[in-house]
């Protein structure tokens, strides 16, 4: 019997393919009579569209269509995206039509489709297709657009206050009163993007034959992409396949649904030849959904020891012109807040602004790290009030362990109380302090000063709730060739499903994880899914494999006990075959499959049903909660801005690891996300709120030089949620990040007392705080 | 209306003969024309790096050329670095063995660089590695990996010189 696959450090089976060049993105697919399509959006964040003349369009080379909302088939004239996840808290739920004509609401927003053979001809129709446009004032940012005389987002709307809510619990009047030290302070944290390295990309085909319609999608979420199609284009479901084949990337707006993906099937089916759209970076930065951009004013009330008695204020949320994804990732922020943290009293009003800007749905992280940033700077200025140090009133206010589980006081967006299911949170702080060696920083940074350097030191804690339902299933198949295969609906853009979801069906069998295929992200070989987003995999599809495959394992049992005639308690699966315990004496998988294929005329043995696989749906009854703690050292130049990170250390709680290896990976990626956050990711709009960084050289992305290796230390608290014990991994990282950075840039400027109130925040931005101080 | 001509360009060996239109990017021609599409694009404006491919044998953004361009040339792309069907190349061993890749979609880019690196460089530090693949981005691994997997298959090829 092979070494237990679960919980190996071991490298991924995906690798080899996507080291050769033989991965399939989208944009890889080659259908004969492909034709390719180019959009035509609006330059304006605001507009009243007058006409569309798509004449000149039309006689261009190569053109076979040009579609405006007009020409669409009827149904699909006025429909608009569905609202994905209602709630009674949201006034103004805009959804954006499949094309418009009326009035646009943000730069990017497409108007016309053009088809023709190649792109090049559709890019070049594109330009003649002429728009009479009158321009209207744009609501830019989210707290300006909510103030009486702004320019409306929707021209018809009464305001651009999309939704309006407030959580919390405890009496916080009474918890200000008796405040030894209350502290009031503002936070804007910007818009950022996901920007994985692929764009977004369709390919759709319609099979007359069998009435069938094939769509492959670089998504995050197949099944969901179905429902919609489904939705808006009216179809039967069985009449729709859609296919995630690899994805480069997702970090969140790959999960959710857009205008493109019903389009292009749509017009494929219509034409009658398929039809290819490849998104290109400037179309990414336009109208591809991004996150962040928050607004809040905040209040937190401590005793004379550094205890929180209490915090308040409000919060704006910029939404962008639409609502696909509702309130989650404001409601997120809301309830992400607390975090670690003993926290008694609680209340947090929050305003969604409609602006002229494409949706906000979440980016890795999905709202939270903005609540770390605005929770752990009060907790900084409350330490330095105080005279305490900023680890040691962490460690005053943190959850103890024995209190687990912990019932926050919150109500979840899923309507059920919050209840945080395990973790330590203590530990973790310790643990990051001491991977960071915090004690001996204050001689580090008397010697760095010593020489005329300026380092400092940032801490920041988060909790993290992950491993949403409603589920996310799994099939576990042992083929007649002996060879095991699990089907399950999330996509993999990036995480390493194959080889972490073999991992928890392999010694189920004693095989390697070599001898089983994962096929994921493909509506046609498992009935359900939901996606892969919100740290969900793991725990959903882990569990779901976990438990077909031990279903398999007991059928296999069943089965080679009538083959072997044997007892089945005598009865033990090793190498992939069932074995009589302490004899010669077994029964391969594949003859097992083989035998519950069945012979016409006989009976299957030991009346099982046929074929060996089994399918399960796990639904977890809540989040299983991660958490961890980011501990940072920087060198800033306070005479250029420039900010180097030293040392990045982070305790990860993500319960039991199915593969420390990619965890790892994950924690660092989701590190670099969170430094583009704190350092150089800033989606700039003017005050018509017409974007001005559309480039990857005007908005940066973290490159290897500036991103830090992160030293990670795993404590592990198994959930009682799920049973493997596991919790998601993919967004802790992100969340903590700006909050610990930035603390860190300021206790290395402490000598001229520079207080940061933003992320990103940049070198002229620090140079200019320090040359005003 | 286009202006087309007849180009002949070598990848991996093999020589692709093709009438194309002059404004047909090199990435374009090597993904669309000749069917390899192990070689990526991610930005079109030659930030990103995804599209590197080795001309005769020196790094070049390939959507930032013209097909036209690389006539008579001889090209490098990701399908054409392991030695044979069944082995990796010790870097693209060394990108697995250090978790040097999640989605896959920077990585043509990033091996090609670091190819062209490795040669130049064969003992490189930390420092220099991370230097040679600033202008590759990942979105994924926040490239320890990479760098990791860089300063191991520098090791391996030493070893094996």
């Amino acid at each position: 019997m092979g070494a237990k696959m679960f919980g190996a450090r071991i490298a991924r089976l995906e690798d080899p393919r996507l080291l050769s060049g033989q991965g399939n993105y989208t944009d890889d697919f080659h259908l004969p009579d492909m034709l390719e399509a180019a959009f035509v959006r609006s330059p304006h964040s605001h507009a009243r569209i007058d006409g569309i003349d798509v004449s000149a369009a039309m006689a261009h080379d190569g053109v076979v269509a040009v579609y405006t909302a007009a020409d669409l088939p009827e149904n699909l004239r006025d429909v608009t995206v569905p609202f994905q996840v209602p709630n009674p808290a949201i006034s103004q739920p805009f959804q954006q039509r499949l094309l418009e004509n009326r009035e646009v609401c943000f730069a990017g927003e497409p108007i016309a489709l053009v088809v023709a053979d190649t792109r090049y001809n559709a890019e070049d129709a594109a330009t003649l297709v002429a728009v009479d446009y009158e321009i209207l004032a744009g609501a830019d940012n989210c707290k300006d657009a909510l103030a009486e005389g702004a320019p409306l987002c929707h021209a018809d709307s009464p305001n651009n206050e999309g939704a309006k809510y407030t959580v919390g619990y405890g009496d916080v009047e009474e918890a200000f009163k008796n405040a030894h030290l209350t502290h009031r302070e503002e936070f804007w944290v910007h818009r950022g993007g996901g920007f994985a390295i692929e764009n977004r990309a369709v390919v759709a085909t319609y099979d007359e034959l069998d009435d069938m319609l094939t769509i492959w999608s670089a998504t995050q979420s197949p099944f969901l992409v179905k429902q919609n199609v489904v939705d808006m284009l009216g179809w039967e479901s069985d009449k729709v396949r859609v296919i995630a084949p690899d994805v480069g990337g997702g970090f969140g707006p790959k999960t959710v649904y857009y205008v493109e993906e019903a389009l292009i099937p749509a017009i494929a089916k219509e034409l009658g030849r398929p039809v290819k759209w490849v998104e290109d970076r400037r179309e990414n930065f336009l109208a591809t959904n991004m996150e962040r951009d928050q607004y809040w004013d905040m209040q937190i009330a401590v005793d004379a020891d550094g205890k929180l008695l209490g915090v308040r204020g409000s919060m704006i949320h910029d939404t962008g012109a639409y609502m696909p994804w509702g309130i989650i990732t404001p409601y997120i922020s809301a309830t992400t807040l607390p975090g670690p943290y003993v926290l008694p009293t609680y209340e947090l009003e929050t305003r969604v602004a409609l602006t002229n800007k494409v949706a906000v749905t979440p980016v890795r992280g999905a709202g939270r790290p903005q609540a770390v940033f605005a929770m752990e700077r009060l907790l900084d200025r409350a330490a330095d009030k105080l005279g305490i140090d900023r680890a040691e009133i962490r460690r005053r206010n943190l959850i103890p362990t024995e209190e687990m589980p912990y019932a926050l006081g919150l109500i979840f967006r899923d309507g059920k109380p919050m209840t945080y299911d395990s973790g330590d949170y203590p530990k973790c702080q310790v643990e990051a302090l001491s991977l960071a060696d915090y004690d001996g920083f204050p001689a580090r940074q008397n010697e760095a000063r010593g020489k005329g350097r300026h380092i400092g030191i940032g801490i920041a804690n988060y909790v993290e709730g992950t491993g949403l339902g409603p589920f996310e299933g799994a099939t576990v198949r042992i083929q007649p060739s002996g060879r095991i295969c699990v089907y399950t609906g999330g996509g993999d853009s990036g995480q390493g499903h194959w080889t972490t979801l073999a991992q928890v069906c392999a010694d189920k069998f004693g095989v390697e994880i070599a001898d089983i295929d994962v096929q994921k992200g493909d509506t046609a070989k498992i009935a359900s899914g939901v996606g892969t987003f919100a740290s969900r995999i793991a725990v959903n599809a882990g569990s779901s494999v976990h438990l077909a495959a031990n279903e398999v394992r007991e059928k296999a049992i069943k089965v080679a006990a009538h083959m072997l005639e044997a007892a089945e308690e005598d009865l033990n699966i090793e190498d992939g075959r069932v074995v009589v315990k302490g004899s010669d004496l077994s029964v391969g998988l594949s003859e097992i499959a083989r035998a519950v294929q069945g012979m016409p005329g006989f009976s299957l043995p030991g009346g099982v049903e046929p074929g060996l696989e089994a399918t399960h749906y796990f639904s977890p009854s809540q989040s299983s909660y991660c958490n961890g703690t980011a501990v940072v050292e920087v060198e800033v130049d306070p005479d250029t801005g420039h900010v180097d990170i030293l040392n990045y250390s982070m305790a990860h709680d993500s319960g039991t690891l199915i593969n420390p290896f990619v965890v790892d990976g994950q924690v660092q990626g989701a590190v670099a996300q969170g430094v583009g956050n704190a350092l150089l990711e800033w989606m700039i709009y003017d005050d018509n709120a017409n974007p001005v960084s559309a480039t990857f050289a005007e908005y940066l992305l973290p490159s290897a030089p500036e991103t830090p290796n992160v030293a990670v230390t795993h404590v592990e608290s198994p959930t009682p949620i799920n049973p493997l014990g596991v919790k998601g991994a993919g967004e802790g990282g992100t969340i903590p990040a700006a909050a610990a950075i930035i603390s860190a840039i300021e206790n290395a400027l402490s000598p001229w007392e520079v207080e940061i109130s933003g992320a990103p925040v940049t070198p002229s931005m620090i140079v200019e705080k320090v040359q005003r101080s | 209306m286009s202006d087309r001509r007849t180009i002949s360009v070598t990848i991996n060996g093999e020589t692709f003969e093709r009438e194309v239109e002059t404004r047909l990017t090199l990435a374009d021609f090597i993904r669309h024309e000749c069917l390899l599409t192990g070689t990526h694009v991610g930005c079109e404006h030659g930030v990103c790096g995804a599209c590197t491919i080795l001309l005769n044998g020196r790094t070049a953004r390939s959507c930032l050329m013209l097909a036209v361009q690389a006539n008579g040339q001889k090209i490098t792309t990701i399908e054409g670095i392991a030695p044979n069907d069944e082995e990796l190349h010790p870097l693209q061993q060394a990108f697995q063995d250090n978790h040097g890749l999640q989605c896959g979609f920077c990585t043509p880019g990033m091996l090609t660089t670091l190819l062209e690196f490795l040669q130049d460089n064969p003992d490189p530090t930390e420092r220099e590695v991370r230097e040679a693949i600033s202008g590759n981005l990942c979105r994924c691994t926040g490239y320890q990996g990479i760098v990791a997997a860089a300063l191991d298959a520098a090791k391996r090829l030493q070893a094996g010189a």
